[in-house]
């Protein structure tokens, strides 16, 4: 124990002395807090819109105000047909609404007016969402037509009353904090321990090491030590910004969110012991650590793209990725406020999950010492 | 012939550079084939699209008419029932454990009401702590069950049903909605970033972290010479990278290009230069590996993968982050090859964003060689 504290005073002094790579991993995480809170959402809003009134009547003009009034979409102004193409491939303008002349009269007349939305689906979510407002517009605006001329008849039988749940504004903030923390957890625990392995192997004082009367496990236990402490402040401290400055509610208890980050970065010290031990210099080391860690924590937790969407073969994938399981714990004990009764089989597989690497970790360190 | 004995001596070190990769096999491997399993990973997973959304239902009606509209939920693809209950608080441990992001409650009575000509009204619950998925799903719950009340008016009266606005939407350049032909071009972008750039830095600041670096100073060569002789082997190994991420993009994923490969690759290799010259600055303001590696991820690809429009619009942003990702060369190297590849455009649509990736290129290399020379003389 005492030797294990040796390294890690060590490995402590080294990171400190090392100004840029100690305020990288303590400030630089919640400058992205900062910079990601505000910056990234997905509520699209502002969709600039071009309209192309073939009929000008009272009614089209009704049409292209309900868009305009909804703040949903900016109105960038009046095109005819054949600027439309030039419009859209500069990306000038991401809809635009087609009204057809004759709308006026068959709206009147009680008959069905076709009405074209024509939009950019280059991005392909953006594009969900501005197809879903504009089919809700132009749903509403029919249903008060319809109305107008079947009182009875006309009513829709069945209407939706949405309710949303933890997070009712829907706020991006809310939904990627939990994502942040997993993500640079995963990189300063990962990638930084892999590559202050490999470098004592690249200059060549791992040989030293290995003379000194130390084991394996205190080496290991020295050198992870300090990136588990400083990690784990960076988290924390991602955590406390938020609550502060995003309004992020801490629903759930505080004994048991450290106990998950614990074991999650458990879980990512051991990933990179593993790395380290199957690389000899730090480019390899990083690519591995950026292959295993930073990849799949991005991709396939959830943090930015629906698991449930995912093919078959790939859902089972994140079986083995640990951030899944700590962005359900996390997400459920800071928006929902649940405890370990619902959260513990996602708290068992990351218990798992740190015990297998730590230990497949362990067994090649032995090997290779040996 | 001075200029010849440099090109020699440039040409030592980049063999020396390709031979220490070469003797390194690990390192060779996964620079080419990390790339194109990342593709690979990335294509299948990198998709926003919401489907088989897990929907829990509470039917406390139990009717004939509650379970057709159960069954306009099951149908559809961006649904699937998972569980149905009886009571509206129990589908609470299905939204909190995650098992179920939705839910729809039909309240008692629903079908008999209904029958009678009431309106009637169901509610749709959203999980909104994956706050995209909970907008997205809405709509489409949203817009599901107008189609239904449609069709219930029409099968009640006809000339009612036709009556009112038919909204005829149509997507350009993405008409199935595919989020993959949306990210893979950018995939190729990201890549290039963490092979060119993070590794070109990581095998400069090698030399200074293990000294070697004094022994090249003393050496005839150079300092031109030494660049080039260091960036020449990680170009090559990027433009390896490009020819097969983008063949596994056309081949496998078929993703359309409708645009000029010719041009692709063109500025492809405008965009490598950016990347080099990024690595380069990097290796000029770090002492040890884990620095650059820290400082490149941390200061370049974090930035560069959220607010270059890679995920997330810039349009959604605030404007003075909009500003700011004018600062970031990835932005517009995705308008270049997403306009490439979906939208078929040429130079005559995408020269703005040319120029200033020309410029930013042009730039940084400008600054990391100027800055280099300090800090190896």
């Amino acid at each position: 124990m005492k030797k294990a504290l040796a390294v890690g005073r060590k490995e402590f002094r080294q990171i400190v002395r090392d100004r840029r790579t100690l305020s990288v991993l303590l400030v630089v995480p919640i400058l992205f807090l900062l910079l990601f809170g505000y910056a990234l959402n997905w509520d699209v809003r502002h969709v600039r819109l071009a309209v192309d009134d073939q009929d000008h009547t009272t009614q089209s003009r009704d049409l292209v105000s309900a868009f305009v009034d909804s703040d949903y979409f900016d109105l960038v102004g009046a095109v005819r047909q054949d600027q439309i193409r030039g419009l859209m491939n500069r990306g000038d303008v991401r809809a635009v609404l087609v009204i057809p002349s004759g709308t006026g009269r068959r709206l009147l007349a009680g008959r069905t007016a076709p009405i074209q939305v024509l939009i950019n689906g280059d991005d392909a979510n953006t594009a969900t969402t501005v197809m879903g407002y504009a089919q809700a517009l132009l749903n509403g605006l029919s249903t008060e037509y319809r109305l107008a001329r079947y009182p009875v008849t006309g009513r829709p039988p069945v209407t939706v009353e949405p309710r949303i749940w933890y997070n009712p504004e829907l706020r991006s903030a809310l939904f990627l904090v939990p994502g942040l923390i997993a993500y640079i957890a995963m990189l300063t625990a990962v990638i930084s321990t892999a590559l202050s392995v490999v470098r004592e192997k690249e200059l060549g004082t791992m040989e030293q090491v290995r003379m000194a009367p130390l084991g394996t496990l205190s080496y290991v236990t020295g050198k992870s030590l300090p990136y588990f402490l400083v990690s784990m402040i960076s988290s924390l401290g991602i955590v406390v910004v938020a609550m502060w400055l995003f309004d992020l509610p801490m629903r759930g208890s505080w004994p048991l969110l450290v106990l998950a980050i614990a074991l999650f970065l458990a879980g990512g010290l051991g990933l990179g012991l593993l790395v380290s031990t199957v690389s000899d210099s730090q480019q390899v080391a990083f690519q591995i650590a950026a292959l295993v860690s930073f990849m799949p924590t991005l991709l396939l937790s959830g943090f930015i793209f629906p698991i449930a969407s995912m093919p078959v073969w790939l859902q089972v994938t994140t079986y083995v990725v640990p951030a899944r399981y700590f962005l359900v714990v996390l997400r459920g004990i800071v928006l929902k406020g649940v405890g370990l009764p619902i959260v513990w089989p996602d708290m068992l597989a990351l218990v798992a999950f740190a015990g297998v690497v730590l230990g497949l970790a362990a067994v090649r360190l032995r090997r290779e010492w040996a | 012939m001075p200029g010849r004995a440099a090109m020699r001596r440039t040409l030592y070190l980049m063999w020396k550079e390709l031979l220490e990769l070469r003797r390194d096999p690990r390192l060779l491997n996964i620079v080419v084939l990390a790339p194109v399993l990342q593709l690979l990973l990335l294509g299948y997973a990198a998709t926003t699209d919401v489907r088989n959304v897990p929907v829990v239902v509470a039917d406390a009606d139990r009717s004939a008419a509650s379970r057709r509209l159960i069954e306009q939920f099951n149908e559809s693809p961006y649904f699937t029932v998972t569980h149905v209950v009886t009571t509206v608080d129990q589908i609470t441990p299905y939204l909190e454990r995650g098992t179920a992001w939705m839910a729809l409650d039909i309240p008692a009575g629903y079908g008999e009401k209904l029958g009678a000509g009431q309106p009637q009204t169901v509610q749709v619950v959203a999980d909104g702590s994956d706050s995209n998925s909970a907008t997205v799903g809405l709509g489409y719950a949203t817009s599901l069950v107008a189609a239904y009340a449609q069709r219930l008016i029409a099968a009640r009266s006809p000339a009612a049903a036709r009556a009112g606005l038919d909204p005829r939407i149509r997507i350009w350049f993405n008409p199935r909605l595919e989020s993959r032909d949306f990210m893979v071009p950018g995939v190729l972008a990201l890549l290039l970033v963490v092979v060119t750039a993070i590794m070109s830095s990581m095998a400069i600041v090698r030399e200074r972290e293990l000294g070697t670096l004094e022994q090249l100073n003393v050496t005839p060569l150079g300092r031109g010479e030494l660049i080039l002789g260091k960036l020449v082997p990680y170009a090559a190994i990027g433009l390896v990278d490009v020819v097969l991420v983008i063949a596994v993009a056309l081949l496998w994923f078929q993703v359309p290009l409708r645009g000029s490969l010719v041009l692709l690759m063109a500025l492809t290799l405008v965009y490598l230069l950016t990347a080099l010259g990024l690595g380069l600055f990097v290796s000029t303001i770090s002492d040890t590996q884990q620095q650059a590696m820290m400082t490149a991820m941390f200061f370049f690809l974090m930035p560069m993968i959220y607010l270059s429009g890679f995920v997330f619009p810039i349009e959604n942003m605030p404007r003075v982050i909009q500003a700011l990702t004018y600062l970031i060369p990835l932005r517009y190297y995705l308008v270049i090859v997403r306009g490439i590849f979906l939208k078929g455009v040429g130079l005559e649509t995408l020269w703005p964003q040319a120029a200033a990736l020309a410029v930013w290129g042009v730039g940084i290399l400008v600054l990391a060689v100027a800055r280099s020379s300090k800090r190896i003389a």
